[in-house]
């Protein structure tokens, strides 16, 4: 196989960036470009899929195919176009009032499906485009415009979600550390199978902050914690702390001591990862939670048709009205 | 008209009888024939002894065609096989499945089994496994289950009251008095009676049979029974192959329209994808995906699900793709009623999305015109690159008629060009129909963007200038109207002249073609015919018609949609709305009837 050579640069259009000055969206955007480059996949082979939402302006800035389609849609939209082409390598962009609310049927059949997409999920838990109201990622009590005496809703926590409805592959990562972004889009892409990834993702401004607890650069490193395949569970300035997962607990321990990460396997240790996000004594888990290998759903539409045309040949219309019942006249 | 059938030790005399004696009671006209087998004691499960009752019954004296009975009982194989083609076209075979094992097939003298080897096209076949349900409604019952399968007659009778709304209470009484001594029987029978009952709420069996307009000169050519969703199907698949793309369906279950995800599921080896989605919104979103990526992407529903895809709809509109929506209407509004039909969706297909948001629109007339307007709907979206509704209904789906099969290799083609030179390629130029190029993902150097989002003429990129939202607005309803291009002016059936039009949609061509054809025959009468498959946009020629005419009456299954749209189209003239809503097809008698009152002063 030809390696298809191309730079961030081919992966731009020729459209103007128009997000606040300060939004996150830009480190996502340039982390993405970078990361299609690499994957050696012809640029006319992709297609960018999103719903509404600041997110969503996404595909107008990639210089691939790309469809910013309906509110809540882009995930249903992308099923169908995978599942006729699946040539295409398709990545579907979008929030967490687009994926988790309005669009949270077709987001938990999408994974449960196993379809073969890239969901890339932005999360600011807030209504951005709208101009600041509560979201389904929105912590209770959160002040908003609808919310102003503080949100009475619970919030989803979207990677229990994700590997609730299945998903094969589960990750999260931060707009705060492009390096970290490109490593967990790369496995992501090498995935095959539906990727479903939460971003942490920062509004200037209508949820500043949101996320600076976990996402500065000395934050990341005492209170979160990187899940890698094959890695230990250590985190820390140095590295010097590591966890341990006993009887459904989770302990802090020295770094010799802590367990190794495996994502492929079907204990349900990858919801204990979660759960560290209503923990305030423990480190949030970014990286991968979970990966496993499961038939794809647009793999086995494509099998069938392939199957059953060579068993019973290619279809003849003729054939097929023309019954056995049928009669003449005249 | 009803036959039951079964061996002679499944009790379908009794059946029979019961039924009989409860039409009798609700007040019906009703004629019985009772088909003993002529031996006695032939061996079970075989033709031989196959026993048959037949009851024939009707509300009014309306003609009816002969002894064709609507709805078969087939208690087993044989029973099938014995009686199965004395049924009318598109009637109701209920198939007691448990009675179709191997053996069963054998003593029926059968190598395949009817049910599944296409012998029963063009019927409605239930299939239920009476055995298992009753031996299921009778656990815990002291009886044996040989005794308990005895019941079985019980449990078909009470699907029978079921489908045509009959009380079960004198058949419980009759039980009651008649196993007075034996009350574990009694109880046992009731009990089956209720499950039978209760069964046909679950399998929404559609009551009502198409009427079938006798041709008297019929066309030299093959022919063959067809349902309307099956037709609906096959004509999808036919115009995929006539545009040489792919069909691909995104469907969700409903009532009536179902079938047509499920004909179309089996035909795999045409290229055919179905995706059975989530709900009616990733139904139709798929179906944009798959025509995004270059199929020809179909989504088939019914009102509330059309309901369910108005804002795809609009999206489908703004980034100019090519979608077929089938709608199967059913009686609404929310959900209705299922099973019955109506023709009440013209107006939502015609303005139930936000904004100006044109498509074209057709509705078939009958099960077989239904092929013909599935060709035509996907020739419409992919020659405009736009979504196109067809519009059919629950008496059509569900309806058989003779159907003049077409040779596929005679049929216009209508090939779909994907684009693939990049010299000069916009998203948003035009050809000479307004159509834009159709490039799709996959093909090089015409990577582009598209979107909900108000697009720049020519380029596609995003405007929010004032004078190009006039502009697209102009052409996307401009396209449409520009369909009239490609669609004949339908022709008048009667005279050119008269003292009335009678204008019609949809399934109720064949109750105003007879009865305004017998009309003029029998007493002379004023009276033409005019038929509309495409209701959006209309063709030309409809005004120079109407002016030919005094009066126009305009039938239809719902309180005034098509009449306000020829109103509003037609200021000038006058559309007299004839309307029901009850769930019925019209009689050709109900059309007589208004347009002798039309014509006597009295509307």
């Amino acid at each position: 196989m030809s390696a298809v050579q191309l730079t961030p640069k081919d992966l731009k259009s020729d459209q103007e960036v128009r997000w606040c000055p300060g939004c996150g969206d830009y480190a996502i955007l340039n982390a993405t470009q970078a990361v299609l480059a690499e994957i050696g996949v012809p640029r006319e082979k992709m297609a960018i899929i999103s719903g509404i939402g600041c997110s969503s302006r996404f595909p107008y800035y990639m210089g691939c195919y790309g469809f910013h389609s309906i509110h809540g849609r882009a995930a249903a939209i992308a099923t169908g176009t995978k599942t006729a082409n699946p040539d295409l390598s398709v990545w579907v962009v979008t929030g967490d009032g687009d994926a988790m609310s309005i669009g949270g049927n077709h987001l938990i059949h999408t994974m449960r499906r196993n379809v073969d997409l890239k969901i890339l999920m932005f999360n600011n838990q807030i209504y951005g485009l709208t101009k600041g109201q509560y979201s389904p990622t929105s912590p209770a009590g959160q002040k908003t415009k609808t919310s102003p005496y503080g949100s009475v809703d619970l919030p989803f926590n979207p990677i229990n979600l994700a590997l609730g409805a299945g998903a094969t592959f589960v990750a999260r990562t931060v707009d705060t550390n492009p390096k970290h972004i490109k490593s967990t889009l790369l496995a992501a892409a090498a995935h095959k199978g539906v990727a479903f990834v939460e971003i942490w993702q920062n509004c200037v401004i209508f949820n500043d902050g949101a996320w600076k607890d976990w996402s500065t650069k000395d934050a990341r490193a005492e209170r979160t914690i990187d899940l890698q395949p094959g890695q230990p569970l250590i985190f820390g300035k140095d590295n010097e702390k590591g966890l341990r997962i006993t009887g459904g607990e989770v302990e802090v321990v020295a770094a010799a001591d802590a367990d190794v990460w495996d994502p492929t396997t079907a204990a349900p240790l990858a919801y204990i990862m979660a759960y560290l996000d209503e923990r305030e004594d423990l480190p949030h888990a970014l990286g991968i939670f979970r990966q496993q290998t499961k038939p794809t759903y647009d793999g086995a539409v494509k099998e069938q048709v392939e199957r059953l045309t060579v068993k019973k040949g290619k279809g003849d219309l003729q054939k097929l009205i023309y019954t056995k019942d049928a009669w003449q006249v005249g | 008209m009803i036959r039951f059938a079964g061996d002679s030790g499944d009790g379908m005399q009794i059946t029979g009888n019961q039924f009989t004696d409860t039409t009798a009671k609700v007040g019906n006209d009703l004629a019985t024939f009772p088909d003993f087998p002529s031996e006695i004691r032939a061996p079970a499960g075989t033709r031989a002894g196959v026993s048959g009752f037949q009851i024939r019954f009707s509300s009014t004296d309306i003609y009816t065609a002969g002894d064709i009975p609507d709805v078969l009982v087939a208690m087993n194989a044989a029973a099938l096989v014995v009686n199965y083609k004395d049924v009318a076209p598109g009637g109701i075979i209920i198939a007691n499945t448990g009675n179709f094992t191997e053996r069963d097939l054998q003593k029926a003298k059968l190598t395949t089994n009817p049910l599944e080897d296409g012998t029963l096209d063009g019927y409605r076949v239930i299939a239920i496994d009476i055995n298992a349900r009753v031996t299921e409604a009778l656990a815990g019952s002291p009886l044996t289950s040989k005794d308990v399968l005895r019941c079985k007659n019980f449990y078909v009778l009470g699907l029978m009251y079921w489908l045509y709304s009959r009380p079960i209470e004198p058949t419980l009484e009759w039980l009651a008095a008649k196993f007075a001594k034996k009350p574990d029987l009694a109880d046992a029978n009731r009990t089956a009676l209720r499950a039978g009952y209760n069964s046909g709420d679950i399998h929404e069996v559609f009551q009502g049979r198409y009427e079938v307009v006798p041709v008297e000169n019929a066309l030299a050519g093959t022919y063959r029974n067809i349902m309307g969703n099956h037709a609906v199907a096959l004509g999808l698949v036919a115009g995929a192959e006539l545009a040489q793309l792919k069909l691909f369906l995104g469907s969700y279950p409903i009532t009536p329209a179902t079938d047509i995800l499920q004909h179309l599921a089996e035909l795999k080896e045409f290229g055919v994808i179905t995706c059975q989605m989530e709900d009616e919104i990733a139904g139709i979103c798929t179906a944009i995906g798959a025509s995004y990526a270059g199929m020809l992407g179909c989504t088939t529903t019914s009102g509330p699900g059309l309901a369910l895809k108005t804002e795809a709809m609009g999206l489908a509109i703004m980034t100019e793709l090519p979608l077929v929506i089938v709608d199967v209407q059913r009686a609404g509004p929310s959900t209705g009623l299922p099973t019955k039909v109506e023709q009440a969706d013209l107006l939502q297909s015609l303005f139930g999305r936000n904004s100006d948001a044109p498509l074209p629109i057709i509705a078939c007339a009958t099960p077989a015109d239904a092929f013909d307007c599935a060709v035509e709907a996907c020739r419409i979206a992919v020659e405009y690159m736009t979504p196109v509704i067809l519009l059919s209904d629950n008496y059509i789906a569900n309806g058989a008629e003779p159907w003049r099969l077409p040779e596929m290799d005679k049929l216009p083609r209508f090939p779909a060009a994907h684009i693939t030179d990049p010299a000069g390629y916009a998203p948003y130029t035009r050809d000479a129909k307004l159509a834009r190029p159709w490039a799709v993902p996959g093909t090089p150097g015409l990577e582009h963007r598209i979107g909900g989002l108000e697009k720049e003429h020519i380029t596609g990129n995003v405007s929010h200038n004032p004078e190009n939202h006039q502009l697209m607005s102009e052409l996307r309803r401009d396209k449409v109207l520009g369909v009239r291009d490609t669609i004949p002016t339908p022709e008048v059936s009667g005279p050119g002249e008269a003292d009335l039009l009678v204008v019609g949609w949809g399934s109720t061509y064949g109750a105003i073609r007879s009865g305004t054809e017998r009309l003029r025959r029998e007493q002379n009468v004023s009276v033409a015919h005019l038929h509309l498959r495409h209701l959006w946009p209309l063709p030309y020629g409809l005004d120079e018609i109407f002016a030919r005419y005094k009066r126009i009456l305009v039938p239809e299954l719902n309180m005034g949609q098509l009449s306000r749209l020829l109103q509003g189209e037609y200021p000038d003239r006058r559309f007299l709305h004839f309307g029901k809503v009850k769930g019925k097809p019209f009689t050709a008698r109900e059309i007589r009837e208004q347009i002798t009152a039309v014509l006597g002063g009295k509307s």
